[in-house]
C-alpha cells in the first residue's frame, strides 16, 4: 500500500488521529494491566496476605534470577531448552511437511495410512515417554524425539487437509497447461497452502514447548523443565516461577519469530 | 477447408460410487481451421466432459479422435478464471510457459505484447484481486494465447460476467482470436453470443449429449459481435436454434432467454 502524503482530507486527519489514540490506548491499558500484576502480587507478599513461601513474589523470582546468572548456569539451562525446543520445532514441522506431501502425492498410501495417522494423533504422546527413552536413552535425544511426536502428527494432518482441499478446478487448470504432478504441488499446491503452513508452525510453536518441557521433566539434567521441577522438589517455588517466567518470555518471542516469518513471506 | 479435428463415435461414461453416468453417446462432427464453432447445449448434457476430451485431458470410454494438431497445440480457457492470487498478472501470464520450460525471452515478450495489445499493459505488477472480471478474464484468455494454440477450447468463459462486460469482453475475444489466426471451440449457454460469435453452432441433446443439429451462420463474418447481433438474419437463427433446444428439454426453457 502506498500512503499518500501532503493532501489528505481533514476529515481523514481526524479520523488517523483518532485510530492512533484508540492504538495507544489499548496497548497503555495492556502494559498498565501487567504492571499492576507484580506490583500487587509483590505488595500483598510483602503485607503478608498471600504466604510469599508457597506463593513466591516478583522480588523473590528476581533474586532467584540474578542468583543463577551470578552462578553461571543460567545460559546453560536457557540454550539447553531453546536448543531441544528449535531443533524440535523445526523437525517436527520440516518431517511433517515433507510426510504430507508424500501422503498427497501417492493416493493409495494416503488411503492406507489414514487410520493410523487419526489413531495416532487420538494417542497422548506422553505415554510413550518410558518407550523413548529405552529406545534413545535419558539424554537430550529423547526430549528432541518428544517434541518431535507432540507435534508431527497434528502438523501432518492440517498440511494434508490443506493439500486435499485445493480447488479441482485449479488442479484442472494445471492439467491443461499440462502440467505434472511436482508442478501441480509446487507451483499450486504449496503456494496456496502457505497460510495453513504458516497456521501449522503457529500451532508447532506452542506444541515443541510443551514437548521439550514433558521431555525434561522426564529425563534430563538441565534445562529450564528441569529448573522446574527441580525447584518443585525442594519447595524453592521462587525458582520455579522465575523459571516458569523465563520460559513465558522465550516462547512469546519464538511466536514473534513466526509471525516475522508470515510477514516476510506474505508480502 | 482442412480439418482441425474430427470425432468418430466418441461416448463417454462416468463411473461412480452410486452407478455409472453416461454424458456422451457417439458424437461424430469435425471442427474445421479458422472457424469459430459453437456448441450449445442444457446445463449437465456434457459440454465440459467433450471439451476435456477434446483437449486430450480426458480419455473416451469409445471412439476416436483424429487431430491434425498435437495436443500441446491445444489451448483450454475454462469457465472461471482460476488466476492465483499470489502471482502478478505478469506471472499468471507466463504460467503456461514456465511449466511447459519454454518461458524463453521472445515468448515473455509476446505474452507481454498481449498484454499491452489488450489494454492491461498497466496492470503487469498487478495482483489479480485488484482487476475486474472482465480484465481477469482477459488475462485468464492472454494465459492461454501464450502458449500460441492452433486450436482454443472456451468453456462458457463468459458466464461469470455481468450482461454489459460480457458484450465487450465477448467481442474482445473475438478479436483476438481471429486476429491471431486461432480456430475456436466455443461451449456456451447463451444462444444470442453463439450466434453473435460463431460460424457453425452445433446443438446438443440433452444427457447423454449427442449432437442434434449443426447450423451454419450465415451472417457476414466482417462485423463485430455486437453488429452481427443487429443483423436480419440474426432473429431467425435464434429462432431455429431455440426450437432445436426447446425440443430438447422442457424444463431447462427459461435459461436460454
Ligand atoms: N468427474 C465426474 N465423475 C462422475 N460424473 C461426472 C463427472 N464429471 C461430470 N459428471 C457428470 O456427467 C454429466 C455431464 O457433466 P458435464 O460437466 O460435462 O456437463 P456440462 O454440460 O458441462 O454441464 P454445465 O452446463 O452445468 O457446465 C453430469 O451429469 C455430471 O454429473
Ligand atoms: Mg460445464
Amino acid at each position: 500500500m502506498k500512503r499518500i502524503k501532503g493532501n489528505i482530507s481533514e476529515e481523514h486527519r481526524a479520523y488517523l488521529r483518532k485510530r492512533r489514540a484508540s492504538t495507544a490506548f489499548v496497548v497503555g491499558m495492556q502494559l498498565f494491566i501487567l504492571v499492576q500484576f507484580f506490583l500487587v502480587w509483590e505488595l500483598l507478599a510483602r503485607k503478608e496476605i498471600i504466604d510469599s513461601f508457597i506463593f513466591s513474589c516478583p522480588s523473590k523470582m528476581w533474586r532467584s534470577f540474578t542468583g543463577l546468572a551470578k552462578q553461571g548456569v543460567l545460559w546453560d539451562h536457557v540454550s539447553a531448552t531453546l536448543l531441544e525446543t528449535v531443533i524440535g520445532f523445526l523437525s517436527a514441522t520440516l518431517i511433517g511437511l515433507v510426510i504430507a506431501v508424500i501422503l498427497w502425492s501417492v493416493d493409495p498410501l494416503r488411503r492406507i495410512l489414514e487410520p493410523y495417522i487419526v489413531v495416532l494423533n487420538a494417542l497422548p504422546k506422553i505415554a510413550l515417554g518410558p518407550i523413548i527413552i529405552i529406545w534413545v536413552g535419558a539424554g537430550r535425544a529423547a526430549i528432541i524425539v518428544m517434541a518431535i511426536l507432540i507435534s508431527v502428527v497434528i502438523t501432518i494432518i492440517t498440511i494434508l487437509n490443506g493439500f486435499l482441499s485445493v480447488d479441482k478446478d485449479k488442479i484442472l487448470l494445471m492439467q491443461t497447461l499440462s502440467a505434472n504432478r511436482w508442478q501441480i504441488l509446487t507451483k499450486l499446491v504449496l503456494p496456496s497452502n502457505l497460510s495453513n503452513i504458516i497456521a501449522a508452525l503457529k500451532v508447532n510453536v506452542g506444541m515443541a514447548w510443551v514437548g521439550t518441557i514433558m521431555g525434561e521433566y522426564l529425563v534430563s539434567r538441565e534445562g529450564l523443565g528441569y529448573l522446574i521441577v527441580y525447584g518443585g522438589q525442594v519447595f524453592n517455588l521462587s525458582l520455579v516461577m522465575c523459571s516458569t517466567m523465563i520460559l513465558t518470555v522465550l516462547a512469546a518471542l519464538m511466536y514473534f519469530c513466526v509471525l516475522i516469518l508470515e510477514k516476510i513471506v506474505k508480502r | 477447408m482442412k480439418e482441425i479435428l474430427r470425432l468418430k463415435e466418441i461416448s463417454h461414461i462416468y463411473h461412480g460410487k452410486s452407478g455409472e453416468t453416461k454424458a456422451i453417446d457417439g458424437m461424430d462432427f469435425a471442427v474445421y481451421e479458422q472457424e469459430f464453432f459453437g456448441i450449445v447445449g442444457p446445463s449437465g448434457s456434457g459440454k465440459t466432459t467433450l471439451l476435456s476430451i477434446l483437449a486430450g485431458i480426458l480419455k473416451p470410454s469409445s471412439g476416436e479422435i483424429l487431430r491434425n494438431i498435437s495436443p500441446s497445440e491445444i489451448g483450454y480457457m475454462l469457465q472461471r478464471d482460476h488466476l492465483f492470487d499470489w502471482r502478478n498478472i505478469d506471472d499468471n501470464v507466463t504460467l503456461g510457459l514456465e511449466i511447459r520450460g519454454i518461458k524463453t525471452k521472445e515468448n515473455v515478450l509476446y505474452a507481454r505484447s498481449l498484454l499491452e495489445k489488450y489494454n492491461l499493459g498497466d496492470f503487469v505488477r498487478k495482483k489479480p484481486s485488484e482487476l475486474s472480471g472482465g480484465m481477469r478474464q482477459r488475462v485468464a484468455l492472454i494465459r492461454t494465447l501464450a502458449l500460441r494454440p492452433k486450436l482454443i477450447l472456451l468453456d462458457e468463459p463468459f458466464s461469470a460476467l455481468d450482461f454489459q462486460t460480457r458484450l465487450t469482453v465477448a467481442e474482445d475475444v473475438r478479436k483476438i482470436i481471429r486476429e491471431e489466426g486461432i480456430t475456436a471451440i466455443l461451449v456456451t449457454h447463451d444462444i444470442s453470443e453463439a450466434i453473435s460469435l460463431c460460424d457453425r453452432i452445433a446443438v446438443l441433446s440433452a444427457r447423454p449429449a449427442r449432437v442434434k443439429k449443426i447450423f451454419e451462420n450465415t451472417i457476414e463474418k466482417g462485423l463485430s459481435s455486437i453488429e452481427r447481433r443487429e443483423a436480419p438474419e440474426f432473429s431467425d437463427l435464434f429462432k431455429e436454434v431455440w426450437k432445436e433446444l426447446e425440443f430438447t428439454d422442457e424444463k431447462d426453457k427459461g435459461k436460454y432467454q
